[in-house]
């Protein structure tokens, strides 16, 4: 009989070649037993749990430097390992943002000290994300950026995407876009559709992510610098990428639980909670991101949880700031909307995006002996209904209050070390 | 009926109680002293985030004729203007005492918003491009009552002409003259049409010449001119020679057909000839009705159990 610091009983090993039932060893921050007889310091009944490595979040906004009173890395922490994430990519719209290697070292220290997920910090293309200078990719990524993005803006200037793409290569980053050609979207608000028309708001078209997405495919093929493409939410989008794979461009895709969810006709009330960019499209839409996402023309999910302070929330809807929470509801929101398999959803919510990440090499593993312990343990039947006030998240902005869903999120582990049993946050 | 923020919320049933309690706020009117204590103790506060003069006197005179209390909150000279949010502005106001805001704002959606930090019925007084309820109520009164069609607006056809995209007026309008059964034609250069208009339950023109001879209303609608610098439109003169109503235009309407505008009226713009030289001219009675029409949205929203007493106060 083994013994290990920590025992899962009975779980449900959810791993790329196989789902099988075993008891699972922990120890010293690696697993250290798969099945056979073993006893635990600590030991957690896993019965009827799926076990799988982390989720790990390609787009979460954590707010932290500049707008702390929407969230700090410490509470944007609590609430990924709360829904299953083990590591998150934060966004780089701080302020200041993170284009520069103090502030990124201040992001990682912020995640380290919170340690309740990994916080691996992207970069910026732009300095400032001002679509005019170029950031330095190559000190950012001897400091361990990977991901760069102006994501809350899209480049506009397609001569200076060229170049970034072609230096971006050279310092071995990966540029993420977040599509919208700026001059179609001026003051928009919402989706440019049916119900758009008809509230009298200004429209958001498919038409502004479409261009940006056309272009930039243009210069992957013309550099073979690779590329991700943020928060897709246009059908047309997904059949642009499905053929820009099927040439076999070097790119990837990530979609949001609230593209894959929720149409554009939420708005109805004006209640900006439901005002995001790129904004909630139509039923068509969701569906064509589903199929996308179902048949891995997209790879990932990603949350683009976007904190903001209740009062900046109770604005009109033209200047209510766009965002929504997303951490601790994607996986039910996720599961809720989509038939996924237990693999399929591992694989949307951790393999694909640890490799888009290049974290590979300690999360997103499979459940072997000598992997490192970043685990999760989540069901696909437990149904509850969102409530904001229970959420971890310091912002309540989630657009599913009061909705029921389907599936939960038990028990977080990372390096070895639970940071959240039986649903709740143990720091 | 607690709020009044889109036509959409009213049923055919609550129109045609709203304009047989105008019919009795119009007789009202007429008289010596047109004033009745039908809302005495009630207060309302018209609270215009954006300058509207003529719809705010409007809405304060129909309170005032009822008897109200009014509480008049300008932006333009207030608190918001340092950075005041929207819901402390209308908890404040509501810790005062307020029994209805009537509420203006540039953006769309802002008195629905309202709604859920006060215990106050709200009325939407013009909401961005969205909707404009009590003026659309009231253009309806007035073709109802013109063609003497009590119930329904059926077999009339009314060309509204201009900025319907941008147009709160033509939204509240459109729903109310469809849903009241009358054919709606909108007449508008591409560029000033709302998208997905083939969703919209109207036909759709693009010179005015198309319908003038057979329209019983024609509603010209203000042609914004910061539109034309955003190059919605390509020239004024351009304009004016495709959808303005001009004297050769006047001259070619049915004899019965009436001219509808919601003010304030853009001379030599949308209208270049005189409306007092135009016999179906109604504009200064939607004006008139304006007034009764608010008095029996204040007093339908606010009267409750209290009659409409019919002695002057």
């Amino acid at each position: 009989m083994s013994r290990h610091a920590i025992v899962l009983r009975n779980a449900t090993v959810v791993n790329p070649d196989a789902v099988f039932v075993a008891d699972i060893g922990i120890s010293k921050g690696v697993i250290s037993a798969v099945g056979g007889d073993m006893t635990g310091d600590v030991e957690i009944d896993a019965t009827g749990l799926n076990l799988s490595s982390g989720f790990v979040d390609l787009h979460t906004h954590l707010r932290e430097p500049g707008k702390e009173e929407a969230e700090t890395i410490e509470s944007g922490s609590r609430a990924a390992a709360l829904g299953g994430y083990t590591a998150v990519v934060a966004m780089p719209n701080t302020d200041p943002a993170q284009d520069n290697v103090a502030t990124v070292e201040f992001v990682r220290a912020q995640g380290v000290r919170a340690g309740l997920c990994d916080v691996y910090p992207s970069g910026c293309i732009t300095v400032g994300r001002l679509g005019e200078e170029i950031a330095p990719f190559g000190e950012l990524s001897q400091a361990g950026v990977v991901i760069c993005t102006d994501d809350g803006n899209g480049v506009q200037d397609g001569a200076l995407m060229h170049r970034a793409l072609l230096q971006a290569q050279q310092a071995n980053v990966v540029l993420a876009q977040h599509c919208e050609k700026s001059d179609l979207t001026a003051g928009a608000v919402m989706h440019e559709g049916e119900c758009c028309s008809h509230l009298g708001v200004p429209g958001w078209p498919a038409a502004a992510e479409i261009e940006m997405l056309q272009r930039d495919l243009e210069l992957v093929k013309e550099t073979g610098a690779p590329m991700h493409f943020l928060h897709l939410s246009t059908a047309a989008s997904v059949d642009l990428v499905r053929q820009a794979k099927a040439d076999g461009l070097p790119i990837t895709a990530e979609v949001t639980p609230h593209h894959l969810s929720l149409e554009d006709t939420l708005l109805t009330g004006f209640d900006p909670v439901f005002k995001v960019n790129p904004p909630l499209r139509t039923r068509t839409d969701i569906e064509a991101l589903q199929r996308g996402l179902t048949e891995g023309v997209i790879d990932a999910v990603a949350t683009d949880h976007a904190p903001h302070a209740g009062h900046t929330k109770e604005q009109p809807l033209d200047t209510a700031p766009p965002g929504m929470l997303g951490l601790e509801t994607a996986l039910a929101v996720l599961n809720t909307a989509v038939s996924l398999d237990v693999q399929k959803i591992a694989d949307v919510m951790s393999w694909a995006p640890a490799r888009i990440a290049r974290i590979n090499h300690l999360h997103g593993r499979p459940i072997a002996v000598g992997e490192p312990a970043n685990v999760t343990m989540w069901d696909t039947t437990s149904g509850w209904t969102v409530s904001r006030e229970s959420l971890a998240s310091k912002s309540k902005n989630t657009p599913y209050h009061g909705m029921n869903v389907r599936g939960r999120v038990h028990h977080t582990i990372l390096n070895g070390e639970i940071v959240v049993q039986n649903g709740k946050a143990l720091k | 009926m607690k709020h009044l923020l889109d036509t959409h919320d009213l049923s055919i049933d609550d129109i045609v109680k709203i304009f047989d309690v105008t019919d009795r706020m119009a007789e009202v009117n007429r008289r010596q002293v047109p004033k009745v204590p039908a809302l005495k103790g009630k207060t309302i506060a018209t609270v215009f985030f954006e300058d509207s003069t003529r719809t705010r006197l409007s809405f304060e005179t129909a309170a005032k004729r009822l008897s109200a209390e009014v509480m008049t909150f300008l932006a333009s000279s207030s608190s918001v203007n340092k950075g005041e949010s929207l819901r402390d502005t209308i908890e404040t106001l509501s810790a005062m005492g307020v029994d209805a805001f009537v509420v203006r704002h540039k953006s769309s959606g802002v008195p629905a918003q309202l709604t859920q930090w006060t215990n106050a019925s709200v009325i939407n007084a013009g909401d961005g491009w969205h909707q404009h309820p009590t003026q659309g109520l009231l253009d309806a009164y007035t073709i109802s009552r013109e063609f003497n069609q009590r119930e329904s607006l059926k077999g009339r056809t009314i060309a509204i002409v201009g900025d319907i995209k941008h147009s709160r007026v033509a939204r509240s309008d459109i729903d109310l003259f469809t849903r009241l059964g009358a054919k709606v034609v909108i007449v508008a250069p591409p560029t000033l049409l709302p998208s997905h208009v083939e969703t919209w339950p109207v036909e759709v023109r693009h010179t005015i010449d198309d319908v003038i001879d057979n329209v019983d209303v024609l509603y010209l609608l203000r042609m914004q001119l910061e539109r034309m610098q955003a190059a919605a439109i390509p020239q004024l003169s351009d304009y004016t020679k495709s959808y303005a109503l001009t004297p050769e235009r006047a001259a070619a309407l049915q004899s019965h057909a009436i001219v509808m505008h919601p003010g304030p009226m853009n001379r030599g713009v949308e209208i270049t000839v005189d409306p007092a030289d135009v016999p179906g001219s109604r504009i200064l009675a939607q004006v008139t009705n304006g007034v009764s029409i608010r008095m029996a949205v204040l007093f339908t929203l606010l009267g409750g159990d209290s009659v409409l007493v019919g002695g002057e106060s």
